[in-house]
């Protein structure tokens, strides 16, 4: 049995004398919830057709659980895989329950599965309503709980809230905790990365066909050696006994919004600051270790 | 590569199948079919000043006639979009993740929406066969089953150049476009091109091969394989001194029309496993 669920190696692929995806190695290990981020036409949408079996390889192989993805044993590993599009399309004139029962044929599930999945996405009230009908978060839900008939080991999720309200992407997030519990490993897109940096295990950076970086967010800032930034809130005179206190250390800069300074200073620069801090006493009144947002890090890789 | 899981051709079929009856696709063409059938059936004769039922063997040519332009028609907009529909729309990604190979979901297609062309047209000309049936000895309703059967086969040859070029096509309004295209092209164009080339050659050349040059048109084959069957319309069509004896054969007849149906649907999924 592979350690891995999802193991590419040296995958490429050439549309004409365009390069979309160059020679990438990825790992990801079971009951991971992975993230794969990138700007529009950086390749990871070519690498999720790949790993999906939508689009053949050009070079290398992808197995998802030890087998080619669309090898000899294509239809017990694709029972295995749920998907959800980013822009989900189903059949506007059947009903929720219809839907399911339709993708649970064509995966061999039991039909009496389909009503506690909608219960599960919150769609139980309209499941006799014909799709037509459902909002784009609805149709979103619908799609997610397409995505998780027949209990899969695997999901792929691209762009998975696009179209939901606050709460509903809360339920979202709680339910891949749920399956996270259950061992399901989940790999994601989204370019709303302040709601995967806290949310996800590990991640990739795709840039130009390639990965430029894997690893947890921590990791990766830590790879990037981007600044922190102090917040401290305090009274009158807090920027002078700041200043005095930090003299010395490598600060990047300061700035003042109301009675609240933001120090931009290197990471190895933390500790001895907080030290330093710590002897202020009650001139603060309130501190904040903000570390860098995977946006900053996003865009220190791009850069 | 891989061996068909007919379970899976089933199920898409099905769906196919009970979209067209739940949006009334069926009962609509089944209808027109009734109503075309009925009113050459009684009305046909009325330039000659008769009103009513002649003979099956007039009825039927009349019919002939009618079914070929209505039927391609109808099979090639009934399967236009059978693929380029589902990619366009996006639903097609998630099919194919699917333990689903891509030839099953376009047997699937095709199967369901030849089931629910052939639901309408047994229905629609059915229904007139029964109305006529008190007319009809067994001979007259055997050609008029022959009548529904080619009918049946003519619209799978047409459905399945609809589903190829469904799936060559980059989207719906080129694949429409297409389907527009092929029934000018079968249905108008090509008798007058084959009339033209004989008339200015003053049948000089061609034509020993004219008669099989009507092999290369679905509803050529129709036509002929229905008007062989009637004496009286033969004669009247003076086909019998045209048409070679071996091309006559219902059998040969059928033949070239399941390979007009297999042709276009190999290629199809030849295509779409590319």
């Amino acid at each position: 049995m592979a350690s891995n669920i999802v193991e590419a190696r040296g995958v490429t692929k050439d549309f004409g004398t365009v390069q979309a995806v160059k020679g990438v190695d990825l790992s990801i290990a079971p009951g991971e919830l992975f993230g794969l981020i990138g700007h529009n036409g950086a390749g990871k949408s070519t690498l999720f057709k790949m790993m999906l079996g939508l689009i053949p390889i050009t070079a290398g192989e992808i197995r998802l659980d030890g087998d080619l993805v669309n090898g000899p044993r294509f239809r017990e590993t694709r029972r295995k895989i749920g998907y959800l599009p980013e822009n989900v399309v189903l059949y506007d004139n059947l009903t929720g329950l219809e839907t399911l029962h339709f993708f649970a044929d064509l995966k061999a599930v039991a039909r009496k599965e389909c009503p506690a999945l909608l219960e599960k996405v919150g769609l139980s009230n309209a499941a006799g309503r014909r799709v037509r009908e459902y909002s784009k978060g609805m149709r979103q839900r619908l799609g997610f709980a397409q995505a998780l008939l027949g209990t899969p080991r695997l999901l792929f999720l691209d762009e998975p809230t696009t179209g939901l309200d606050p709460g509903a992407i809360r339920d979202f997030y709680r339910i891949l905790r749920e399956l996270k519990g259950e061992g399901v490993t989940m790999v994601l897109t989204s370019h709303i990365l302040a709601e995967i940096q806290e949310r996800v295990d590990r991640l990739a950076i795709m840039e130009d066909g390639r990965i430029r970086a894997t690893g947890t967010v921590q990791e990766l800032r830590e790879g990037m050696n981007l600044p922190l930034t102090l917040e401290i809130a305090g009274g009158a005179g807090l920027r002078e006994q700041v200043g005095r206190v930090l003299e010395g250390l490598a600060i990047e800069s300061i700035e003042e919004t109301g009675n609240t300074l933001h120090i931009r200073l290197p990471r190895d620069a933390k500790m001895p600051a907080l030290t330093r801090l710590a002897t202020l006493g009650d001139t603060m009144r309130d501190l904040h270790v903000r570390e860098p947002s995977l946006e900053d890090v996003f865009f220190g890789y791009r850069n | 590569m891989f061996s068909i899981d007919f379970r899976q051709i089933g199920i898409i079929a099905g769906k196919e199948f009970w979209d067209r009856i739940r949006n009334r696709w069926v009962l609509a063409v089944g209808i027109v079919f009734t109503v075309f059938a009925l009113v050459i059936a009684y009305f046909g004769a009325a330039q000659q000043g008769a009103v009513g039922f002649r003979s099956i063997d007039v009825t039927i040519a009349s019919l002939v006639s009618l079914v070929i332009y209505l039927i391609p028609l109808i099979a090639l907009i009934l399967g236009f979009d059978a693929i380029v529909g589902e990619r366009e729309r996006g639903s097609l990604d998630l099919l194919l993740t699917l333990p689903i190979t891509r030839k099953e979901l376009i047997l699937g297609k095709y199967a369901g929406l030849a089931g629910a062309l052939a639901f309408s047209t047994i229905a629609g000309f059915g229904a007139v066969g029964v109305i006529l049936s008190p007319q009809l000895n067994l001979n007259a309703l055997f050609h008029y089953a022959g009548f529904m059967g080619s009918a049946i086969l003519l619209g799978f040859a047409f459905l399945s150049l609809a589903v190829m070029l469904s799936v060559f096509a980059a989207d719906r309004t080129r694949a429409s476009g297409l389907a527009i295209g092929m029934w000018f092209f079968f249905v108008l164009v090509f008798d007058l091109l084959l009339l033209g080339a004989l008339v200015v050659t003053a049948g000089d050349y061609g034509g020993d091969i004219f008669p099989y040059l009507l092999l290369l048109n679905p509803a050529d084959v129709f036509r002929v394989l229905n008007v062989f069957s009637l004496d009286e319309v033969r004669t009247l069509y003076g086909l019998a001194t045209v048409f070679p004896e071996a091309l006559s054969n219902p059998a040969t007849l059928g033949g070239v029309m399941l390979a007009w149906i297999v042709g276009p649907l190999a290629v199809a999924i030849w295509r779409f496993e590319r």
